[in-house]
């Protein structure tokens, strides 16, 4: 996730005509609160099946959902963060259907008045377009529970001699959101998941981990020439259980598409199943087959109003959201797509640089320590960059000194990793072990004198036009200096020292 | 020890705190009495005998430690579609199988908190679904005023174990009129609070949107007390109202001085048969001789009452009972794979008239169905609500009958909707979600026959507005003594035998 898409797609093209991609998502997203929906039980994944359960999830008769009211609030502040209205009457229907992972053989969901309509997601791709794809809906609802088939190949249905059912998941708060099929390639689907993820792990709403299960993703694809406004006939694709089965199995079924109607067929609007093994997309059932939900509204369960306040109170809960950060950092600050998803897109990390930077006058330098030295070390403690003993101030204040060139950058290095683990004022540990950086052409000249008397072989290439060697001298230098010494300076003093020497015997 | 068990709520409990008798022994006289008078009666599907006495040492133990409790020791009734903890739990349906309820409903745990002790669970019409309890899949129950009649529905367990004294009071659901029209059928006073006030928490389901429980007792001063304990917000239900219970035992009043009787110009009492005519006729003289002013309103809309239910709680019955499905609970009829498993089980599980309405319902959601039958329901019931509240403009409560006719012979109403035009006076209060009872106001006998059969008034009042409604039914109560005139032939041993011989023998299920 922590780098931006790449863009190049194959030009489609259908019996010599220009083809584009026309996909729309529907994610579900758990989210993460406390406990279920609409009872007490612990929302938590990987217990031992069938723990985290009570009369209410497992649909006994008699019992009644309660709402969870941080819940509906988590659903509206993601609603905000994409600039969502939020209707100020909603409520909960019934979509019915039975499945024996279901333990009341209705889902609670929303039908008609979803907590949040429109709203907009936007991203960047890697050469730098900005992308944004319009949201329809978000809205709440129960998650099922889960089934497990035995005695057959690879825990499928087909062959299994019996079915087991954990309802530890019956009941968890699940976010549906809808876009609009604004989406024109499989790469941008990925990217737009992505540009989810990202704005649900900043509101601290879901862990959005695909592979656990509280992000699962169909995708509606068709195609159709490009400049029409007409829609094509469309196939929605289910079971894609990573970001990487998205993208295969997106440009699997516009390929698959697109070799479709070059052979003469017509797209038959059904629901296909990705084969990740396979590589292809199976059909799962045709349009004939679809249910009548005979949705209504659940008369245990009475409407909801939000009060501006309520609106407001949550919008100021927001915090920066990363899309706006993105577009700050990327079209603002000029810092690049890849460079803007690293900060982004790694916890704490865009907040510690933000802060870094209102206290310097240097955002580039800073970012380099950020993404360079901060980075290595949070990967090699394994501990956040907000965690760690060096903060934002002592940052600026060693990035202020290396600009200054008060310091070098080998001392520069040796400070952040020293302050990471233990602390201390930049400023007072260069004072106190004199690591200041030497910029006086007199001091510098003691070093570069001894290399140029210990390293004659080098000096003497050097002289006979290899310029490369210099580099080497200069390293000489900082290492007699105890890198201390100003290289830019080092190097400059080299070049007159040595062409003096020459004369002087 | 017996005679305590003809003693009010009120007294039971003075006796049991004062511990002048005990929980334990109220509780062993409503047992043996429940064995001696159910053979006939037919009110229980389970005694609970084990519960019961547990319970009785629990409120001994209590009393002992100085706990003041306003139902301590008095015997009380279930209707089986309230779940139990430990106990059997059917709704009188065959899909529940055996199933042990894990946990208790709010009305049932607030009962048990107060000193209750439950008896038994009584027989209902199967998911509460009919008005003469013929529709139970597990039982029948006679009406203890002549075993050749139904007790009414779908409370009828809970009726008739009040009326032939083996409850003191009992708990019944009302969805379109189950606490009343049995409560009218069985001579006992039969009160339907407010939608929302009383928590639906553990209630086996019917119509969600209609179902309420409510307190089934032979007075008004002890619907009140049970009424006051059960009611109030519950957490698990978020239909419940968080609005003050306002005590209704304090505003129980003696005449009617100043209270304006509506009487409904739609219901007509030509309609019905001289006899019935002549007690309700009676009966609104009554309440003008204690002072009340007897005013015309009218209830343009309350025609379509049944109508209307009868695509709103079918609806949603569809809905609740898809749960029912043999997979986690209750009966299971074990097919080749799921789907077939879903239908084995349900077509053995359910009872026809359960079928009927899960099909009417099923069929009201339908998609291209939706908007002209089940939207055109509520939009209906919008309008019979708004109507009551016209009316209440003009008075303090509604009086009419709580049904047309007294309590009927087993399968005289072979036609469905016939037993469902049972609830014609019954349904408009329901939709309207108003507080609504049925209070005994008089007989008739039939034609060869000696038993009189009791009649019920049905008095209706604005939302939330018990307290002023159980004081102005008590007025009336105290004022006629309806209840004290006979006594049910079951609860005299000698006559119940010599009747159940000349009954006309068991009627078929």
């Amino acid at each position: 996730m922590s780098s931006p898409a790449a863009v190049a797609e194959p030009v489609l093209q259908v019996d010599g005509v220009a083809y584009e991609a026309v996909i729309g998502i529907e994610c579900h997203v758990e989210l993460k609160t406390e406990t279920k929906m609409f009872c007490g039980c612990r929302n938590l994944f990987g217990s031992e099946p069938n723990t985290n359960v009570c009369p209410v999830c497992l649909g006994y008769p008699g019992a009644l959902p309660v709402p969870n009211r941080l819940a509906v609030e988590a659903i509206v502040k993601a609603g905000l963060a994409f600039e969502a209205e939020i209707p100020p009457h909603s409520k909960f229907d019934r979509k019915n259907y039975f499945y024996p992972d279901m333990p009341k053989n209705y889902q609670i969901s929303q039908y008609d008045t979803p907590f949040t309509l429109g709203g907009t997601v936007s991203f960047w791709l890697s050469d730098g377009t900005r992308r944004e794809v319009r949201l329809t809906r978000i809205h709440l609802e129960e998650d099922t529970g889960k089934s497990i088939h035995a005695g057959s190949a690879g825990g499928r249905l087909g062959g299994s001699t019996h079915s087991l059912v954990d309802f530890n998941r019956a009941g968890v708060p699940l976010m549906e959101c809808v876009s609009e099929p604004d989406i024109r390639s499989a790469t941008e689907a990925v990217a737009y998941l992505e540009a989810l993820k990202r704005t649900f792990v900043a509101l601290d709403v879901s862990d959005v981990k695909m592979e656990e299960g509280s992000l699962r993703c169909d995708a509606n694809v068709s195609i159709r020439p490009v400049g029409s406004s007409e829609l094509g006939t469309k196939t929605e694709i289910k079971n894609m259980n990573s970001f990487r089965s998205v993208q295969r199995a997106i440009d699997h079924e516009v390929a698959r598409q697109a070799e479709a109607l070059s052979r003469g067929e017509r797209i038959v609007q059904e629901t296909r199943g990705w084969d990740e093994a396979a590589g292809t997309t199976i059909v799962q059932r045709s349009k004939e087959e679809a249910h009548d939900y005979r949705y209504f509204p659940d008369p245990d369960l009475v409407p909801i109003e939000f009060a501006a306040t309520d609106i407001a109170r949550l919008r100021t809960e927001l915090g920066v959201l990363p899309q706006a950060r993105l577009d700050r950092l990327i079209a603002h600050e000029r810092i690049s797509v890849v460079q803007a998803h690293q900060l982004v897109d790694t916890t704490g990390l865009a907040d510690y640089f933000d802060q870094a930077i209102a206290l310097t006058g240097a955002p580039q330098a800073t970012l380099n320590f950020v993404l360079g030295e901060l980075s290595r070390l949070a990967n090699e403690t394994g501990k956040a960059v907000a965690a760690s003993l060096l903060g934002p101030q002592a940052l600026a204040e060693i990035v202020d000194l290396t600009t200054r060139g008060a310091v070098g950058s080998k001392t520069a290095k040796d400070l952040i990793s020293r302050i990471w683990s233990e602390g201390g004022s930049p400023a007072e540990i260069v004072e106190r072990e004199g690591l200041a950086q030497v910029s006086d052409a007199g001091a510098v000249d003691v070093f570069v004198r001894e290399v140029i008397a210990a390293q004659t072989d080098s000096v003497d290439n050097f002289r006979n036009g290899n310029e490369r060697v210099l580099k080497f001298l200069v390293g000489q230098v900082m290492k007699a200096s105890r890198g201390k010494a100003d290289p830019k300076l080092a190097e400059e003093r080299l070049r007159v020292l040595i062409a003096e020497h020459k004369l002087s015997p | 020890m017996s005679e305590i068990l003809d003693l009010g709520a009120r007294e039971i409990a003075r006796a049991v705190s004062a511990k002048k008798t005990s929980a334990l022994e109220v509780a062993e006289a409503a047992l043996e009495r429940a064995q001696a008078r159910d053979g006939a009666v037919g009110a229980y599907l389970t005694i609970t005998a084990d519960v019961a006495r547990e319970q009785a040492r629990r409120v001994d133990a209590r009393i002992a430690e100085g706990a003041s409790l306003f139902l301590a020791g008095v015997p009380v009734a279930i209707k089986d579609n309230m779940c139990l903890a430990g106990t059997r739990t059917t709704a009188a349906s065959k899909i529940l199988g055996e199933w042990i309820a894990p946990y208790t409903a709010t009305a049932v745990q607030r009962l048990l908190d107060a000193g209750a002790i439950p008896v038994g669970k009584a027989n209902l019409d199967e998911f509460a679904m009919g008005s003469s309890c013929e529709n139970s899949a597990l039982g029948v129950t006679h009406n203890p005023w002549d075993l050749a009649r139904v007790p009414g529905g779908s409370s009828g367990g809970s009726v008739a174990a009040v009326a032939a004294g083996m409850a003191t009071f009992a708990l019944g659901s009302d969805t379109g009129g189950s606490i009343r029209e049995p409560a009218a059928f069985c001579g006992v006073v039969g009160f339907k609070p407010t939608y929302g006030r009383v928590s639906r928490y553990g209630l086996i389901a019917f119509a969600s949107s209609l179902d309420q429980i409510g307190p089934i007792a032979k007075s008004i001063v002890d619907c009140a007390l049970v009424y006051e304990i059960i009611a109030g917000a519950d957490p698990a239900d978020a239909t419940t109202v968080a609005r003050e219970v306002e005590p209704a035992l304090g505003a129980l009043r003696e005449d009617l001085k100043g209270v304006r009787v509506g009487i409904v110009r739609e219901f007509d009492l030509a309609s019905l048969e001289s006899d019935v005519r002549a007690v309700y006729e009676q009966a609104y003289r009554d309440l003008e001789r204690l002072g009340a002013e007897l005013v015309d309103v009218e209830l343009p809309t309350a025609d379509y009452g049944v109508a209307t239910y009868y695509l709103i709680a079918p609806a949603e019955c569809s809905s609740n009972l898809a749960r029912f499905d043999g997979m986690r609970y209750g009966l299971r009829v074990e097919k080749a794979d799921v789907g077939a498993t879903y239908e084995a089980t349900r077509a053995a599980g359910f009872g026809d008239e359960v079928k009927r309405r899960i099909l009417i319902g099923t069929y009201a959601l339908s998609s291209g169905y939706y908007d002209a039958y089940y939207v055109r329901a509520q939009k209906a019931r919008t309008l019979i609500a708004a109507d009551f509240e016209k009316a209440f403009e003009r008075c303090d409560v509604i009086a009419c009958p709580a049904a047309s006719s007294p309590a009927f012979e087993f399968n005289a109403k072979s036609d469905p909707v016939s037993m469902y035009l049972m609830d014609y006076y019954t349904i408009p209060m329901s939709l309207a979600g108003l507080p609504s009872l049925s209070v005994p106001c008089g007989y008739v006998t039939p034609a060869g026959s000696t038993n009189p059969l009791p009649l019920g008034l049905e008095l209706t009042a604005p939302l939330f507005a018990e307290r002023p409604l159980l004081g102005i039914a008590h007025a009336y109560e105290r004022g006629t003594l309806h209840a004290e005139k006979h006594t049910p032939p079951v609860c005299h041993p000698e006559r119940s035998e010599r009747m159940r011989a000349e009954s006309k023998g068991e009627p078929a299920l």
